[in-house]
C-alpha cells in the first residue's frame, strides 16, 4: 500500500512546477523517436511471426470436415486485435522500454544528474518522466495499429503460401461480422497499457538507491510489475469494455 | 547568510545528524569538514532541499528553505548553483549544452547572449576549446570544471561544492580550490565546500565547521583551527596530515 501511495505522489508530482512548453515539445518528440520510431523493428518482427503461428495453430484446431476455412480468417482476426496486438505487444514493450527508461532514469539518479536538476529548481518528474509518459501514451497506439496489420498480412500470406486453403476465405473470414468497436476496445487497451508501462519504469527507475546493481534491480522490477499490471488491467478492461 | 538550527537526520531510524545548528557567513568560504561517513554530504543535501531533515530550520537570507511556500523554495534553488562530488554532468549532452542548460530552462535570454555566456565561463575555467565535447570524453577534474562553469552561469547568490577534490590529483586539485576562490570572491558569492582534504581547508577556509559523528565537534576560523582542544578535531588534522606526508613521500 506504501508503494501504491508513493506511486500516486510520483504521478502528481509531474504537474507541479512545470517547465516551458517548447521544452515539454522539445522532449517528447526526442521520446517519441527513442520510444516509438525504435521499437518498430522489434515490434514488426514480432507481429509477423504471431500472424503466422496463429494462422497455423487455428487451421490445425479447425481439422473437423464441418468446419470452414474462412472461420481461420476470423479467428485470426478476433485473436490478433483483441489481445495479441495490444496484449502480448505490451508485454514486449515492457521489456524493450520500460526497461530502457527505468536504467536510463536509475543511472541519472545514482550519477547524481536528478539531483542537480533538483537544486536548478527544475522538477526531474515534469522535465524527465511526463515526456515519456506522454511519448509512450501517443506511440504505443500506433505500434498495436501496425502490429495488428502485419499480423493479419501475414496470416493472409501464410494461408496464401503455406496451409492448403484459398486465401479468399481467409479474407472473408476477416470481413465476416466485423464489429469496428474491437478496434476501438484495442486502442483503449494499448493507452491503458502504455500509461502503466511508462509510469511504472519510471517510477523503479526514478527511485534507484544505490548502485549499478540496484539500476539492474530496478529494471527488472520494472518489467516484471509492468506484465504484471498489464495482465492485470487487461481483465478489469476486458470486463468492463466488452 | 544561510542560517541552519537544530538540524537532525536520520535515514530508518539510525540518527546521522544530531542537532547541529550554525550559519555560513555571507561572500566568504565555508568549509564543512570531517572523516568519511560523518554527515557532511547529508547536511549539504539538507541545506539545498535534496533531503528534507527530520527536525530544524534552514534559512538562506531570512527566507525559509524547510517550511517556507513552494515559490520561496524554488526562488532559493535557482539562486543556488552546485557542483556534485561526481559532477553530475548530463552524459546525453555536449559541454556546451551541459552548461548552457540552465539558462534554457530557467531564463528567457536570447540564444546568442546564452552562447556568449557560456563561453565566458567555459573560458573562465579553462575549457574554452571543448564546447562540442561529451563528459565521458573528458577527464575527472574536466568534468569538475565543466561542473563549475554549469553552477556558475546562472549568476548564483551560494554555491555549494560536495568534495570538489575527490578523486582528483594534488595538482587539478589546487586548480579546483582556486578557482572557487577566485569565483567566491569575485562574484561575492556565499560559498560551502564539503571536504576533508587538507590542502582545500588551508586554501579555501573562511569559516569552517567541524562533524564529528554526525555532531557539530568545533566551528571557528581557519586561524583558530590550530588552537582547537577538540580531539577528534586534532586527531583528524594529525591523520590528514600524516597522509599528506606519506603522499609528498611516494
Amino acid at each position: 500500500m506504501k508503494g501504491v501511495g508513493k506511486y500516486s505522489l510520483f504521478l502528481r508530482s509531474m504537474f507541479s512546477n512545470r517547465v516551458k512548453w517548447k521544452t515539454y515539445l522539445k522532449q517528447t518528440l526526442g521520446e517519441c523517436i527513442d520510444i516509438g520510431i525504435r521499437s518498430i523493428m522489434i515490434v514488426s518482427i514480432v507481429s509477423i511471426f504471431i500472424g503466422a503461428v496463429t494462422c497455423i495453430q487455428i487451421s490445425y484446431n479447425l481439422q473437423s470436415p464441418l468446419a470452414q476455412d474462412f472461420l481461420i480468417g476470423l479467428g485470426v482476426r478476433n485473436m490478433v486485435i483483441l489481445e495479441l496486438s495490444p496484449t502480448v505487444m505490451a508485454i514486449i514493450f515492457a521489456g524493450k522500454v520500460g526497461s530502457n527508461i527505468a536504467s536510463q532514469l536509475g543511472s541519472m539518479r545514482i550519477t547524481e544528474q536528478i539531483d542537480a536538476l533538483e537544486v536548478m529548481g527544475i522538477n526531474p518528474t515534469t522535465y524527465l518522466v511526463l515526456p515519456k509518459i506522454i511519448a509512450s501514451v501517443f506511440m504505443y497506439p500506433l505500434l498495436v495499429i501496425l502490429s495488428g496489420s502485419l499480423a493479419i498480412y501475414s496470416g493472409y500470406l501464410t494461408a496464401k503460401f503455406i496451409l492448403p486453403m484459398a486465401p479468399e476465405d481467409y479474407i472473408y473470414g476477416i470481413r465476416y461480422m466485423f464489429d469496428p468497436y474491437t478496434i476501438e476496445f484495442a486502442i483503449y487497451k494499448s493507452l491503458a497499457f502504455a500509461f502503466l508501462v511508462s509510469s511504472i519504469a519510471s517510477y523503479k527507475g526514478f527511485y534507484v538507491f544505490g548502485g549499478a546493481v540496484a539500476v539492474g534491480q530496478a529494471s527488472t522490477q520494472a518489467v516484471t510489475n509492468s506484465c504484471i499490471a498489464i495482465l492485470a488491467a487487461d481483465y478489469v478492461l476486458t470486463q468492463l469494455l466488452l | 547568510m544561510i542560517e541552519f538550527k537544530h538540524i537532525s537526520k536520520t535515514f530508518n531510524g539510525k540518527l546521522v545528524l544530531d542537532d547541529i545548528s550554525s550559519h555560513f557567513n555571507r561572500s566568504k568560504i565555508n568549509l564543512v569538514i570531517g572523516t568519511s561517513g560523518t554527515g557532511k554530504s547529508v547536511l549539504l543535501k539538507c541545506i539545498v532541499g535534496l533531503i528534507p531533515p527530520s527536525h530544524g530550520s534552514i534559512t538562506f537570507d531570512e527566507r525559509d528553505m524547510v517550511r517556507g511556500n513552494k515559490s520561496t523554495i524554488i526562488s532559493i534553488k535557482r539562486e543556488i548553483g552546485m557542483l556534485f562530488q561526481g559532477g553530475a554532468l548530463f552524459d546525453s549532452k555536449t559541454v556546451e549544452q551541459n552548461v548552457m542548460f540552465p539558462l534554457n530552462m530557467l531564463t528567457d535570454m536570447p540564444k546568442s547572449e546564452k552562447l556568449d555566456r557560456v563561453n565566458f565561463y567555459l573560458k573562465r575555467v579553462g575549457l574554452s576549446n571543448s564546447n562540442k565535447k561529451h563528459p565521458n570524453e573528458l577527464s575527472g577534474g574536466m568534468q569538475k570544471r565543466v561542473g563549475i562553469a554549469r553552477a556558475m552561469v546562472n549568476n548564483p547568490k551560494y554555491l555549494f561544492c560536495d568534495e570538489p577534490n575527490s578523486g582528483l590529483d594534488p595538482k587539478t586539485s589546487l586548480l579546483i580550490d582556486e578557482l572557487i576562490q577566485e569565483l567566491t570572491y569575485e562574484y561575492d558569492i556565499t560559498t560551502v565546500v564539503v571536504t576533508h582534504n587538507l590542502d582545500s581547508i588551508f586554501t579555501l577556509g573562511d569559516y569552517i565547521i567541524f562533524l564529528d559523528q554526525g555532531k557539530k565537534a568545533w566551528e571557528g576560523t581557519s586561524n583558530e583551527l590550530f588552537h582547537s582542544e577538540v580531539k577528534s578535531l586534532n586527531d583528524f588534522l594529525f591523520a590528514s596530515k600524516m597522509m599528506r606526508m606519506i603522499k609528498n613521500h611516494m
